[in-house]
């Protein structure tokens, strides 16, 4: 009994600090919002003036979330704060990778971006759009059933393109019409999203009969197809063999070059974080708590990765040093930081720049 | 021995030896009859019980050649009879299961609003409704399709509320970042992955199906196999009714496996799966 009751009044201890903080992040937000109409009229000038716009011109942060909180409801009675206070701002292609302790939220983050999921407290948003439902803006890959198993390899990439707002009873009734004409191109275009991932060999397949490997490389193509402003990945590579691995992370660091696409990957896996990433987020839940009651996983690093996206960069001693450093401040229990010492130099670094 | 001995778990078998081994059973059963009635009628040559092969032979003519009263052929009359109740009670109880399944296995309100219900009447034995459904009705077609129909629509009903659920909601989540509606996730997503397994369901309730139909043909009808063999009973003849017997069998089995090749033919890659 007096360890509900000692549960509740943390929870209310939890419930008035987050009210607090979704206070501040309502104002912030609210300045926020101004300072994005100076901005896009800052960028109407320059457009006008017909210089191209650069990395130093101020843009509206492609995913902005502020003072975002979850909690689950916990089987023992009361809630389990799962994300504390997470700030974020990403600027347009950027290639963020997040890793943390196995349970601290890194796969709750990304459903939020996903939106599949509300939050309890604070906002996120798109191109300065809040996220309220998984959309068109924002692709996935998820590590398993990312694919339907229903449908031919080229299906699975063509089904995205097909749903271009005609309606189904329409579509069917002249499908000889629309297959010569609208379904022909997506299949064109289809075609084009396979080869780029080296499988329009394999087209005609189900997705069954093809490896694990080949499955994310589809779901990849798949996503890609509808140009998202964001590619969410959720440990996509996690469960592949070492070899499939390493090729998969060069063709998703191609397809980010190639591209103008924004990644936002999830990953237990501490090398593939820092090799396929440019700047990485660490989500922890061992830090030294400003208030005894305050739980739930921080943003506790937020760094610029080495640049460097050679395989032969994994067996160098500063890559490993870095990973030995992350392990340290993220993953250590014992090992407890203090709030004001996280190294945010990436996150520094956008809001310098915005 | 032992290591033999492991390897008769799970390993597939060729398919011609797969046949013969499904024959053996049969064959046995076959010969056992044969022999017995073979036993019977040394002790008493007039024994009607277990009929000979002349006898069973004898009965086929009777049954498979036009009736000198009506000229009706008594085998195809009973059985275009029973199938035509079968489908239609099926299909309408079928008709009611995937609607309301799919509904319930897709949104958990409607699945909250029915489930209850349709657990408690799966639970009732459809033939304690016979009487019920014969009051209404009156003794006629309909109360036989009813029946059937009431009798496979609850558990079918859950069966496809079960696969619906089982859909994995990445499947689901990942074609709303495709740009699907709901509409569209539940036509292009979920209704596809639901057909085979509806079969499935479909091919596990012809049994059940069956028993409704004999049931309630023993008990009014002018035609059809049940009718016939409660008609013939009266007059101890096992050379009509061991026909009827084995004839119900084989459509059962013509059935079962038809279903079976339909799926395989029409949903290549639900079957694929299964080997993994």
């Amino acid at each position: 009994m007096s360890d509900t009751a000692g549960d509740d009044t943390k929870n209310s201890a939890v419930d008035k600090a987050a009210r607090a903080a979704r206070e501040a992040a309502r104002l912030a937000a609210e300045k926020r919002k101004i300072e994005r109409a100076t901005e896009a009229s800052a960028e109407v000038v320059t457009a006008s003036n017909g210089r191209p716009s650069t990395a130093s011109v101020p843009s509206t942060p492609l995913l902005d979330c502020s003072h975002v909180y979850q909690r689950y409801p916990n089987p023992k009675g009361g809630f389990q704060v799962v994300l504390n206070d997470i700030n974020l701002v990403v600027p347009k292609h950027d290639f963020i990778t997040v890793v943390g302790p196995s349970g601290c939220g890194k796969s709750t983050l990304l459903r939020l971006v996903l939106g599949s999921e509300a939050p309890w407290m604070g906002q996120l948003s798109v191109r300065g759009r809040p996220i309220d439902h998984p959309d068109r803006d924002r692709g996935i890959v998820f590590q398993k059933y990312s694919l339907f198993p229903h449908l031919t390899v080229l299906d699975n990439v063509v089904f995205g393109l097909e749903l271009d707002g005609t309606w189904l009873l329409q579509k069917w009734l002249t499908w000889p019409v629309y297959r010569n004409t609208h379904h022909k191109r997506y299949v064109e275009q289809a075609m084009g999203y396979l080869r780029a991932v080296k499988l329009d060999e394999h087209a005609k397949k189900y997705p069954h009969q093809l490896s694990g490997g080949m499955q994310q490389r589809v779901a990849i193509a798949q996503a890609m197809a509808m140009k998202p402003d964001i590619l969410l990945m959720d440990e996509p590579f996690g469960a592949l063999d070492p070899g499939t691995r390493e090729s998969l992370q060069i063709t998703i660091i191609e397809t980010f070059q190639q591209q103008d696409i924004t990644v936002f990957f999830v990953t237990h896996d501490m090398e593939e974080a820092l090799f396929v990433g440019n700047r990485l987020l660490v989500l922890s839940a061992y830090y030294e708590p400003e208030e005894p009651t305050q739980q739930g996983a921080k943003i506790v690093m937020d760094v610029p990765t080495p640049k460097d996206t050679r395989t032969s960069v994994k067996a160098t001693a500063e890559f490993q040093e870095f990973i030995a450093e992350v392990r340290r401040r993220g993953f250590d229990p014992a090992c407890r930081q203090k709030v004001s010492e996280f190294d945010l130099r990436a996150a520094e670094a956008v809001r310098k720049g915005a | 021995m032992s290591k033999s001995a492991r390897k008769l778990i799970g390993t597939p078998l060729p398919r011609v030896r797969r046949v013969l081994l499904g024959l053996i059973p049969v064959l046995l059963m076959v010969a056992a009859y044969a022999y017995f009635s073979h036993q019977r009628h040394i002790e008493n040559p007039m024994d009607r019980l277990m009929p000979g092969l002349s006898k069973l032979w004898a009965g086929l003519q009777e049954i498979t050649t036009p009736d000198k009263r009506s000229g009706q052929v008594w085998l195809w009359v009973d059985t275009v009879a029973s199938l035509e109740r079968l489908g239609k009670g099926l299909g309408a109880g079928l008709a009611i299961a995937c609607t309301l399944g799919l509904l319930m296995g897709i949104f958990s309100t409607v699945r909250a609003l029915f489930s209850p219900i349709v657990t408690a009447l799966a639970k009732i034995p459809p033939l304690a409704l016979l009487p019920i459904i014969f009051i209404f009705l009156g003794v006629d077609e309909s109360s036989k399709i009813v029946l059937i129909a009431l009798g496979v629509a609850p558990t079918l009903t859950n069966d496809i509320t079960l696969v619906g659920q089982s859909i994995p909601r990445n499947t689901i989540v990942k074609a709303y970042t495709l740009g699907a509606s709901t509409s569209e996730v539940v036509i292009k997503v979920i209704l596809p992955q639901i057909l085979p397994r509806m079969i499935d369901s479909i091919r596990l309730t012809i049994g059940p199906a069956w028993i409704y139909l004999i049931a309630s043909e023993a008990i009014s009808a002018d035609s059809g196999l049940g009718y016939r063999i409660y008609v013939v009973q009266r007059q101890l003849a096992m050379n009509v009714i061991l026909p009827y017997v084995v004839w119900i069998a084989l459509i059962g089995l013509v059935l079962d496996y038809g279903l079976a090749a339909l799926s395989r033919w029409g949903f290549p890659w639900a079957h694929a799966q299964k080997d993994h």
